[in-house]
């Protein structure tokens, strides 16, 4: 929904000033010319008023710039759509009690790192029970029944092991990223769980540093969830959509913290 | 000062108890070998390369043995068969085994035995002064180009490319790293080979071959020369094949390696007997090498919380250096893990990580010690990161660590970009500066919070450590108790190729290395 226009540029220390801070590496020695080479960049990137704050020499052959600089982009902020939120997000205790008044049983998730990924620092943050800069685990809930199988879980071993249980939910979790390793790895993690007829039946999430929700969304997900993802976002999105499923809330509603 | 905090007598007694839980496990030690130790015994006697398939030779050997039944009795035994039958190389040794028929692999008359053993230690105990030389040599660029006070500023490069690597090491050297990683491919621990050659192509690391070490190690060993100032090199010694790599780079002048005595068990689920095997050889050639170990209990607070599991990296320390010391290791060679991981969000983080970091030091006074940085609770506003990473550059330095991971602003968010490592460079550098000395000026109040958590601690991995004496290593790991891991004995990858030694087991490398014989 779009509202009357409401023009906004970057903001410094005055409104409208534009200002905006940027810092990057030229594969040059540091010298005069390549303090102008950094002027000439921001300039190129349409960028007025630079500043080259800082050109350092990162080592030999690299200079390392910190720039100031304005920025004549204006944007109306009134044109920019995003789903209203219609339900907040629920904390831990309020989240459990939902599931104990309208699911009525645990519900069950299944996560893990898969294929040749070895960094469990995602999928732990989620699921175990200490969680995520104070926000518990799904194993702490009483609501879920959390299984995490750790690392380099062979993506048919996941989706074997979660359709035997019968989950509600399955987390997939992608680290590492190099030559879009993930994205390989997590588009055969769908194929398998299509052949295994699990859309519409489970859930089924992408995690990772480098995931976001249109990526998991191209690459066949019900939704993604990049850095900063707290336990709680995740647990929430798997109530709603389990409700959804069940019929409980109808299926456009969108609610706080939804991926987007 | 890091305290007294507990006693003399205290420490002492922690690290008898360590002492008593590794025991058992040399049992199982003396009497097995795995493949990956025969093929590190070939890869010794020289066998580098790869066959015509791009399979290593020790490989190709160890594998006909193994499938022949008659590993049991060492690689080494067979090598001099080989030579026995005439083989002019690697290669041809190789083929004339592969040739030899079933009915041939019997004994040979006594005499024959003897002789052969003895041409074999002959040649064992050349191999080992080449690689002594070969120590002596970057022990002597070492001495002519000393390094820069410690903590030693510690970078990581993971391009997956070794010649885009060296780029990237050079230009972190250059900016004040005095210790290079190169990050292994993702998933290297589990194969059960060392790769062959240089390589270009490697996902979230770069593939650790005999051959990268080398182009790694001669760009270093220039940018010493250039800024006067020795930059160490370090790798991965962990996963299916330990002692290969130990070997690998101890042949190639590395520094350090990282290498847990449990890592592999917990943390990549291989096989525990297999681990444990592996591991003493690996460290046998380390104690060799003057190879620094790197150990990773800081690993157990990335799994679980913290706060709550502090003590299990104190006593998996006590562990790692009993298993160490039983491999010849010597203090100044024990780069123990920890790190700076407490959740931020908590009160005192300070106060508990300066207790935590005090007390490692305070336990292992000869160590080095290796500090990570925070990872866990990283978030991908980079400023709050930069200052979050500064604090456990003023601990590091207050705490003496030898040995210190710089934290990157990026963590959580992408590979190191140069001007991460840079930025990180600079500042830790200019923290290390300001704060040199600083323990010698404060003493830690006796009855304040850093002490008498340090004292908790303490208590809490004397505990663990009893448990692990009177119910056995094996069981406490089988109930969680390091990094929230359970794993069994027979459990995990590897298992398959630990191997029963025959009576006659020969591999005299360990012989040498061990003292046993000269």
């Amino acid at each position: 929904m779009t509202s009357a226009r409401q023009a906004i540029r970057a903001y410094g220390d005055r409104r409208d000033d534009g200002v905006i801070q940027l810092s990057f590496t030229l594969p040059v020695p540091l010298s005069e010319k390549a303090r102008e080479a950094a002027r000439q960049y921001c300039a190129a990137l349409g960028l007025e008023e630079v500043k080259v704050a800082s050109a350092e020499a990162a080592s030999r052959h690299y200079t390392f710039f910190i720039v100031y600089a304005r920025s004549p982009v204006v944007l109306d902020y009134g044109a920019i759509d995003v789903p209203e939120v219609r339900f907040k997000k629920l904390g831990f205790d309020a989240l459990n009690r939902l599931i104990e008044e309208e699911i009525r049983r645990p519900v069950v998730v299944f996560g893990a790192c898969t294929g040749t990924d070895t960094h469990t620092v995602g999928i732990d943050a989620i699921l175990n029970m200490k969680g995520y800069a104070g926000d518990y685990g799904l194993e702490r809930y009483p609501g879920f029944e959390a299984h995490n199988l750790g690392s380099q879980v062979p993506n048919d071993e996941l989706i074997r092991r979660a359709k035997e249980r019968g989950a509600d939910a399955i987390l997939v979790s992608q680290v590492v990223t190099q030559r879009d390793v993930h994205k390989d790895n997590s588009r055969q993690f769908v194929e398998a769980a299509r052949a295994a007829g699990l859309p519409g039946k489970t859930t089924l999430l992408l995690g990772g540093p480098r995931v976001d929700h249109r990526l998991a969304l191209e690459l066949g997900f019900d939704a993604g969830f990049g850095p900063g993802t707290k336990p709680s976002d995740v647990a929430n999105y798997i109530v709603h959509a389990l409700l959804k499923r069940m019929g409980k809330e109808p299926p456009g509603l969108h609610f706080e913290g939804e991926p987007e | 000062m890091s305290g007294p905090f507990v006693q003399d007598a205290d420490i002492a007694r922690a690290r008898a108890v360590a002492q008593e839980v590794i025991e058992p496990v040399f049992e199982l030690i003396r009497r097995h070998t795995t493949v990956s130790v025969e093929r590190t015994v070939l890869r010794l006697f020289g066998m580098a390369d790869a066959g015509p398939s791009g399979v290593p030779l020790p490989n190709l050997m160890t594998d006909r043995l193994k499938a022949a039944g008659v590993l049991n009795r060492g690689a080494a035994y067979w090598y001099g068969r080989a030579l026995q039958l005439g083989a002019r190389s690697p290669l041809d040794a190789v083929e004339r085994i592969a040739a030899l028929p079933a009915d041939r692999l019997g004994p040979l008359s006594a005499e024959m035995e003897g002789n052969l053993r003895e041409e074999v230690r002959a040649e064992a105990r050349s191999a080992v002064e080449e690689l002594r030389r070969r120590v002596a040599a970057r022990d002597a660029l070492r001495q002519e180009f000393p390094m820069a006070p410690a903590p030693h500023k510690y970078v990581i490069v993971a391009t997956g490319n070794i010649h885009d690597d060296v780029e990237q090491a050079r230009a972190a050297a250059q900016a004040g790293a005095d210790i290079i990683a190169v990050i292994r491919s993702t998933a290297q621990s589990l194969l059960d080979y060392v790769p062959h050659g240089a390589t270009t192509e490697g996902y979230g690391g770069t593939y650790a071959t005999q051959e990268n070490f080398r182009i790694m190690r001669q760009a270093l060993d220039e940018e010493t020369r250039a800024l006067k100032r020795y930059i160490q090199l370090t790798n991965y010694s962990s996963g299916l094949c330990m002692a290969e790599i130990a070997f690998c780079a101890a042949y190639e002048r590395l520094d350090m390696l990282l290498n847990d005595a449990m890592y592999g068990i917990l943390f990549r689920d291989i096989n525990m007997r297999r681990t444990f095997i592996d591991q003493y050889f690996s460290r046998r050639i380390c104690a060799l090498a003057g190879i620094v170990i790197n150990t990773g209990e800081d690993n157990y607070i990335t799994t679980a919380d913290a706060y709550e599991a502090a003590h299990t990296v104190i006593a998996s320390q006590f562990i790692n250096e009993a298993f160490a010391r039983r491999a010849g290791l010597a203090d100044w060679q024990l780069g123990l893990g920890h790190s700076y991981e407490i959740d931020p969000a908590r009160p005192e983080t300070l106060l508990l990580e300066l207790s935590q970091a005090m007390l490692v030091r305070r336990c292992f006074p000869d160590a080095p010690l290796k500090y990570m940085p925070p990872t866990k609770h990283k978030e991908t506003d980079i400023f709050f990161s930069h200052a979050y990473d500064v604090m456990a550059d003023l601990v590091a330095v207050w705490t003496r660590q030898g040995i210190q991971l710089l934290g990157m602003m990026t963590e959580a968010m992408h590979t190191p970009l140069l001007a991460d490592r840079y930025v990180a460079i600079k500042s830790a550098g200019y923290i290390h500066r300001a704060a040199r000395g600083i323990d010698a000026e404060f003493t830690v109040r006796e009855d304040g919070k850093i002490a008498s958590r340090a004292r908790e601690v303490f208590a809490r991995s004397m505990e663990l450590l009893g448990e692990c004496r009177a119910d056995g290593l094996v069981a406490v790991i089988g109930r969680g108790h390091f990094g929230d891991v359970r794993r069994t004995e027979t459990g995990g990858k590897g298992l398959e190729g630990v191997i029963e030694k025959a009576p006659d087991h020969f591999n005299p490398f360990l012989e040498l290395l061990e003292g046993t014989r000269r």
